[in-house]
């Protein structure tokens, strides 16, 4: 779900842009930025929801240290969105919780 | 006034024989080392596992199968006391072979035991059933074994239990400690523990449950404790959702999620490290078991040292010459912690006769010349 | 697995690792320089030379100079892998990393870690929230991606990247709701005493003078003394709550940006079990090297940010002089003496204003070590300061043993987040200093990595 965004781009900024889906949404962003960025100017208020609390997340550090800005990307579980470049049909999911493995490789349980 | 008991070694194996004598009413003083001390009990793998242990002695066999029938008291009686969860499953567990070499090797093994043994039951799967209990199993496995006795628990729950238990019953621990000298007074039956910034501690009972500092320490009280480090190097994942639902002898998904992967044996002396040899070896051969871990991601690797007696098996003894000093050192301290607690426990108390066969568990196995050991644990 | 092999291999570019590259090359070394990220420059000259001229301009000129150590970079001949996550690095000086979905082994004669720095947890209530950030991560927004605040924005803290960042935003016409200052009276008495030792940095003090009295000049909500900060919301940041002059104050704001200074990024030499004191002044671990930052008797030398912190002009010059140290091991650079001597007194120059900032943007105790027992200290794994007060009433000793007991620190960010909150916290709480309590043994990877990684 997307709210208000906290941050935006200014237009003066003007570049070329490349369409991401999130959680089935499409989102537009220059070219370049990271996967954490593009989500913020789009109003994505949170990434991730906590493991333990269920408690919702979102970048902290856009450098790679703190690990709150972890997103699903073209089907690989848990990468840091603020360090992965945006690139054009990039499908990023929401994480909750736990990452779960591909069910089509683990069965459905017992 | 001085403790009845002194326990050297806050680990699995210390603070289980301390609780099983705390919890008797003995006053007991543990005395472990610091932050940063060589402890198995912080980077083992958690199983608490029968089959495959003791094909050279069976009172091993036996020992461990007995252990795991304590285990749930034990993790009731601390749960209710300390309201810590020692996470106790023993829902049985299955062993996974690569090969047809290493199924055949492995129903020798265990069949042997079988015969040896009452009780701990085995049976040989085929991939196709194996299946049943483990979906996602990979295309590589050539099937696996099944014990229905076989089972895991959260080693740190457990070692934070115990460390709950001991200071509910009164016991002091005493951390930051390291112990160089133990001595025995015989004029008045007294042991002395001293500390290498001088500190000392007295007891009518000493318990050297140091793991691999027992080597130092036994022969100072006319025990023997020949144990040498044996490097594991363990991987664990991110937390992931459960998928695992059975423990395996070298992967596991615990409670919070996270998937272990283990453990090499390694002969390396004192080096708690890591290698990126290892670590990769192990985790292809995780990913060949499990093909979807592929997506998972491993957070962090350790080694541990596993204090090793020559033949790989326990040693509990009481001193001759200094009567109330025990030894008390074993791999497997996480599968055998019910049976240190329940059984040990009250016997290094003096509070019980010295458990049946106990001769097999000796040092004195170590002084025969002609025999050399080779360890399959 | 085919092992690559250079003479000197860096982990880091930015100013440091950059630096070092350069002045290797002019020794006709072999360099090769890995970082994770996708372009040069590290933290400070992020983006450098794709950013647009107008977001340059704004975000000044010290930003811009990086562009002139990027191009001499870029034509220096040394071998530039991005995207390459280093996950384990030996005293040897063998690197294990991961580009391209694998995992690769490149061994250097020797190798330098200068992977920087990173912002200073602030562990306060509410500081989980989505909407609370580390004022240099939205620096980061701003650099790489021109991305600024929509809202009126409330900066807390101290420290001067904090009101470097509240500069540029003014510049950009950001709106600023509040600046609120956790620097007290008794911070500018602490600090004078370092004064003239700063002077010697004239330049860096004026340049932060101007900054606060650009901030002063421009009307925003200034806060100073402030205390008992504590961010408040449920689902996101709502507002920031704090006491100023015996007064309580809630300011509500959708952007909270926190800072109080930066820490060095300890991970691998922490990871080869390098020495590490306890900066008393910096509040933080820094490793024991020797001058020109060789970690002991091995094949690793570390540079920059991640030795101490000293700022992007420091790095350089601390990267410069280890690549002269490694030609002189080498055996390219028989007389060090002569090359060294003039970056030996820049360095100086340029870290003698650090005492005066040390002192002046001392960290609040409180913003260290959580008075409330519900702050969460380890983000990952939820554990809180009233936790790990628990296990020590228990008999930990020291963080790997309130780890084993509570999962503090077991998480992805592999306690980088956590690690200086907990050390500190026991100290606290046993009464020790910092350096007594230790810190986590720091093991490999130092990023996590997939598996799949790992196969072919
Ligand atoms: C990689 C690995 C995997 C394992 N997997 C399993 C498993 O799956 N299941 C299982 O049952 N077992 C397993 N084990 C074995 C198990 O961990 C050990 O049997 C058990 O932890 C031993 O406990 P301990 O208390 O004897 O030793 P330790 O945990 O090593 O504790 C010894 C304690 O004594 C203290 N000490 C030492 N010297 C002194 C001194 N001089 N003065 C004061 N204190 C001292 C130390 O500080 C330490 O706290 C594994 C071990 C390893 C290394
Ligand atoms: C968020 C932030 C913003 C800052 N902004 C400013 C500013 O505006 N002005 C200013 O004067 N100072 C600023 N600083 C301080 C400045 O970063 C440092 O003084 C300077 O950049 C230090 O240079 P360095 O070369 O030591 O490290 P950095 O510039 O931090 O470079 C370290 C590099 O190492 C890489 N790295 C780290 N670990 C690994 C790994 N395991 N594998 C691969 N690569 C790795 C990182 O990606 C990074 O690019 C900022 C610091 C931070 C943390
Ligand atoms: S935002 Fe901190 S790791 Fe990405």
């Amino acid at each position: 779900m997307l709210t208000e965004p906290l941050f935006s781009i200014p237009a003066s900024e003007g570049r070329e842009t490349v369409t991401i889906i999130f959680d089935d949404q499409a989102v537009t962003a220059p070219a370049g930025i990271s996967v954490a960025a593009a989500l913020l100017v789009a109003g994505a208020s949170d990434f991730r929801t906590s493991i333990v609390g269920h408690e919702p997340r979102a970048p902290y550090c856009m450098m790679g240290v703190c690990f709150e800005c972890l997103v699903e990307i073209d089907g690989v579980p848990a990468r840091q969105s603020c360090l992965v470049p945006v690139k054009d049909g990039m499908i990023v999911r929401r994480q909750q919780g736990a990452v779960s493995l591909p069910d089509s490789e683990i069965g459905d349980g017992r | 006034m001085s403790d009845r008991m002194i326990v050297i070694g806050g680990g699995l194996v210390g603070a289980a024989v301390a609780f099983g004598a705390a919890r008797e009413g003995l006053g007991v003083c543990v005395l472990d080392q610091g932050d940063s001390a060589f402890r198995a009990s912080r980077g083992n793998f958690g199983l608490v596992w029968v089959s495959s242990k003791g094909a050279e002695m069976p009172r091993y066999a036996a020992w461990s199968r007995d252990a795991l029938k304590l285990w749930p008291d034990l993790q009731r009686e601390l749960q209710e006391l300390t309201g810590v969860d020692s996470g106790l499953r023993q829902v049985g567990g299955f062993w996974l072979g690569f090969s047809d070499k290493e199924m055949k090797a492995r129903y020798e093994l265990l069949s042997g035991i079988s015969r040896a043994v009452d009780g701990i039951p085995f049976r040989m799967m085929e991939p196709s059933e194996l299946r049943h209990y483990l979906p996602g199993l990979g295309p590589k496995v050539a099937g696996g074994s099944f014990c229905e006795l076989d089972g895991d628990a959260n080693p740190l729950m457990l070692l934070r239990a115990l460390h709950s238990g001991l200071i509910e019953k009164g016991a002091d621990i005493v951390s930051n400690v390291d112990v160089v000298q133990v001595r025995y007074d015989q004029s008045n039956g007294v042991f002395e523990a001293v500390a290498a910034d001088g500190q000392r501690w007295q007891a009518e009972r000493l318990v050297l449950a140091a793991g691999l500092g027992n080597a130092r320490l036994a022969p100072q009280v006319g025990l023997q404790a020949p144990v040498k480090p044996s490097r594991g190097q363990v991987l664990i994942t991110e937390r992931l959702q459960p998928f695992l639902h059975y423990p395996m002898n070298k992967l596991r998904q615990t409670v919070e999620g996270s998937v272990q992967i283990g453990s090499s044996s390694e002969d390396v002396g004192f080096d708690d490290g890591t290698t990126p040899d290892v670590i990769e070896w192990q985790v292809k051969r995780a990913v060949a078991a499990f093909p979807a871990l592929a997506k998972a991601r491993l957070v962090r690797a350790w080694g541990a040292l596993r204090p090793l007696a020559p033949d790989a098996y326990p040693i509990y003894e009481e001193s001759e010459s200094c009567p109330g000093a025990f030894v008390v050192t074993s791999h497997s301290g996480v599968t055998l912690a019910a049976a240190h607690c329940y059984v040990i426990g009250p016997w290094a108390a003096g509070l019980s006769q010295t458990p049946p066969d106990f001769a097999d568990f000796s040092a004195e196995r170590f002084r025969d010349p002609n025999k050399s050991f080779s360890h399959a644990h | 697995m085919n092992v690559e092999t250079t003479d000197l291999a860096i982990i880091g570019a930015g100013p440091a690792g950059l630096a070092a590259a350069c002045e290797a090359r002019t020794l006709g070394l072999s360099v090769t320089v890995l970082d994770e990220q996708s372009a040069v420059g590290g933290q400070i000259y992020r983006n450098v030379v794709s950013a647009p001229r107008a977001r340059s301009a704004i975000l000044g000129p010290d930003y811009s100079a990086g562009a002139e150590l990027v191009s001499a970079f870029a034509s220096s001949g040394a071998l530039h892998l991005d995207s390459a996550v280093v996950w384990n690095v030996a005293t040897d000086g063998t690197i294990d990393y991961i580009r391209e979905g694998r995992t690769r082994k490149l061994s250097g004669k020797y190798v330098l870690l200068a992977s920087g720095a990173m912002e200073r947890p602030f562990p306060i209530e509410g500081w989980t929230l989505p909407g609370v950030m580390g004022a240099g991560a939205a620096q980061i927004l701003l650099k790489s991606a021109g991305a600024l605040p929509r809202e009126p924005v409330v900066l807390a803290g101290c420290g001067p990247l904090l009101y470097l960042l509240g500069w540029q935003y003014l510049r950009a016409g950001a709106r600023i709701a509040a600046l609120v200052d956790t620097t007290a009276t008794s911070d500018y008495v602490r600090a004078s005493r370092h004064l003239m030792g700063a002077l010697r940095s004239w330049k860096e003090l004026r340049k932060g003078l101007g900054l606060i009295a650009a901030l002063r000049r421009s009307n925003i909500a200034l806060y100073s003394g402030c205390s008992d900060l504590r961010a408040e919301g449920t689902c996101k940041v709502e507002a920031l709550a704090f006491r100023q002059d015996g007064r309580s104050v809630r300011i509500p704001t959708s952007l909270l940006l926190v800072h109080q200074g930066v820490v060095p990024n300890t991970q691998l030499s922490w990871s080869v079990k390098a020495e590490h004191r306890w900066n008393k002044a910096q509040l933080c671990w820094e490793p024991v090297t020797d001058i020109w930052g060789r970690l002991g008797e091995t094949a690793l030398y570390v540079a920059g940010d991640s030795r101490s912190i000293v700022g992007a002009q420091a790095s350089a010059v601390q990267g410069r002089l280890a690549a002269l140290s490694i030609g002189n091991r080498l055996g390219v650079l028989p007389d060090i003496t002569i090359r060294a001597a003039p970056y030996l007194e820049s360095l100086k120059r340029y870290t003698a204003i650090r005492p005066f900032l040390d002192a002046l943007y001392r960290p609040k105790d409180e913003n260290r070590v959580p008075v409330s027992d519900k702050v969460v200290v380890c983000r990952c794994e939820e554990v809180t300061a009233g936790q790990i007060r628990r296990f020590v009433g228990l008999g930990c000793q020291g963080p790997n043993q309130t780890k084993a007991f509570g999962r503090c620190g077991m998480g992805p960010c592999q306690g980088r987040f956590c690690g200086l909150t907990v050390t500190e916290t026991i100290a606290r709480e046993r009464q020790l200093e910092p350096a007594d309590v230790g810190y986590y043994r720091i093991r490999p990877p130092i990023k996590p990595v997939l598996l799949g990684d790992f196969v072919e």
